[in-house]
């Protein structure tokens, strides 16, 4: 009996610095913690990544303004002063209504077109409780090119300036450096030059970057038009560049065969050809203001 | 002898079960922080801070999920997450302390106890010590801690590049509170 009770107590000795050295308290949480969601951010520094419209939004209550700016081509040379001495301009904003809807509005100095668009992330990639490993958004825009009519004496009608974008923007942050991202697009144009030109234009976009340093990445994105359905004179859009982003703005500084910013525009109106120097040199400057604080949940 | 060690096993026995009983938590505490420059003030809030407190012992923890912070401007929490904490790779900011002066508060009795909790605040993936004057409220099975504490991101292997510098204080004050509940398995 005795024997029995020393081992008790002996057991007991030996249980009680083992529960009480309970070294990491919070490890009590862990079998039980409810698993959260935890939403990937920051893609890309910008919604846009150059021309093409990133993976990322707008967040809700924010005001986005945006200047885009393309000089002439490269190959203007010195009398040009390299594509300085002229300025394609798009003056924007971006509005974002909730965090995965987001409006914009703009007015491009290129054919004197204004331009709206929508987009709508309905994909959020994220880990955790939800596993998703892309992120996925739709968008769709209007432009309206306001150019004299060529030909006064026709009878034209105020749809033939309208020109309608659809487009999916599927990707993935694949790691910290590393975005990738496809654009399946169609550009519907009521009116085209010639029968030879098709109005609905089918191209694939892909784009990605690069981060090199916490405020800078590598930007790059190549449109690829279907064959047969432009004139032979249009090139596939190719743009390179940096985005550098300094507390409230972000500045992308490229080079770009194309003189539009919007997409039917750079999708199916490029002429410059990187072969010969119709290359432009352009900014996007985007400066946030916060209009509506977000309610602290 | 024999009455002797059997209540001395019981009593062990129960005070294990004790033991058990006296730990508290949640998982809904609140931590903000405070920069104050003359050029402009940024402030962030969690509501999701884990916390642990054993009375017995007087250790607490704490961790939080840096991703959870909440600020007034989305581009500001953006910039907190991808430049300043890097969240991605420091997913979490812990602390792991004790009560200093734990002897002198008796937190089975209700009441309001000027507490000194010691420990180590893991920031950035850099700790670093810190001690700091707290609060702990008793009430029923009810336990409630508050504290004000300031840290340097300097400390923390946090760079603030100097186009910045004016806007991100040196000293950031950092503000705790917590309701806990008792924790039952």
């Amino acid at each position: 009996m005795k024997k029995i009770l020393f081992t008790l107590v002996g057991i007991s000795f030996f249980l009680l610095p083992l529960m009480a050295q309970e070294d990491d308290l919070l490890s009590l949480l862990d079998d039980s913690e409810e698993e959260t969601t935890e939403y990937v951010t920051a893609s890309f520094k910008a919604n846009r990544v150059i021309n093409l419209h990133s993976l990322e939004n707008t967040s809700a209550g924010v005001l986005d303004i945006k200047i885009g700016h393309r000089f002439g081509t490269l190959n203007g040379g010195f009398y040009e002063l390299f594509g300085l001495d002229q300025a394609s301009i798009r003056i924007g904003g971006d509005y974002g209504i909730t965090d995965q809807l987001m409006i914009g509005f703009g007015r491009s100095s290129f054919e004197k077109t204004y331009d709206g668009f929508i987009k709508y992330k309905f994909l959020r990639q994220s880990k955790g409780k939800r596993n998703m490993p892309i992120s996925a958004a739709f968008l769709a825009t209007t432009a309206i090119q306001t150019l004299r009519w060529q030909n006064q004496d026709r009878d034209n009608l105020f749809s033939s300036r309208l020109y309608h974008t659809f487009q999916l923007i599927a990707g993935s942050k694949i790691n910290e450096q590393i975005s990738l991202q496809f654009s399946p697009t169609l550009v519907h144009r009521n009116l085209v030059l010639t029968n030879e030109e098709e109005n609905d234009v089918y191209a694939l976009g892909v784009a990605g970057r690069i981060k090199l340093t916490k405020r800078v990445t590598l930007n790059a994105e190549y449109i690829y038009v279907l064959p047969d359905q432009l004139a032979p004179e249009f090139q596939n859009s190719f743009s390179i560049g940096f985005d550098i982003e300094t507390g409230g703005h972000v500045f992308q500084l490229h080079f770009t065969n194309s003189t539009s910013m919007i997409e039917k525009g750079y999708i199916a109106e490029t002429v410059g050809n990187w072969g010969d120097g119709g290359i432009h040199f352009g900014f996007n400057v985007s400066r946030v203001f916060t209009l509506e604080k977000p309610k602290i949940k | 002898m024999k009455q002797f060690l059997l209540g001395l096993c019981l009593f062990m026995t129960v005070g294990l079960s004790q033991a058990e009983a006296q730990k508290y938590f949640t998982r809904e505490g609140k931590i903000s922080f405070y920069s104050d420059t003359p050029v402009e003030k940024i402030e962030a809030h969690n509501q999701k801070a884990t916390c642990v407190l054993d009375v017995a012992s007087g250790k607490m923890e704490f961790a939080v999920l840096v991703k959870a912070f909440q600020f007034e401007k989305a581009l500001m929490q953006e910039h907190f997450n991808e430049n300043y904490m890097e969240s991605g790779t420091y997913p979490k900011s812990i602390f792991k302390g004790q009560i200093a002066n734990a002897a002198d508060v008796d937190l089975s009795k209700d009441g309001t106890y000027d507490v000194t909790v010691e420990g180590e605040l893991t920031i950035h993936g850099i700790a670093k010590t810190v001690s700091t004057p707290g609060q702990i409220t008793v009430a029923g099975d009810k336990i409630s801690a508050t504290a004000k504490f300031e840290t340097q991101p300097e400390d923390h292997g946090i760079k603030i590049p100097s186009v910045v510098r004016k806007n991100i204080a040196k000293i950031v004050e950092i503000d705790v509170n917590v309701a806990l509940e008792p924790f039952k398995k």
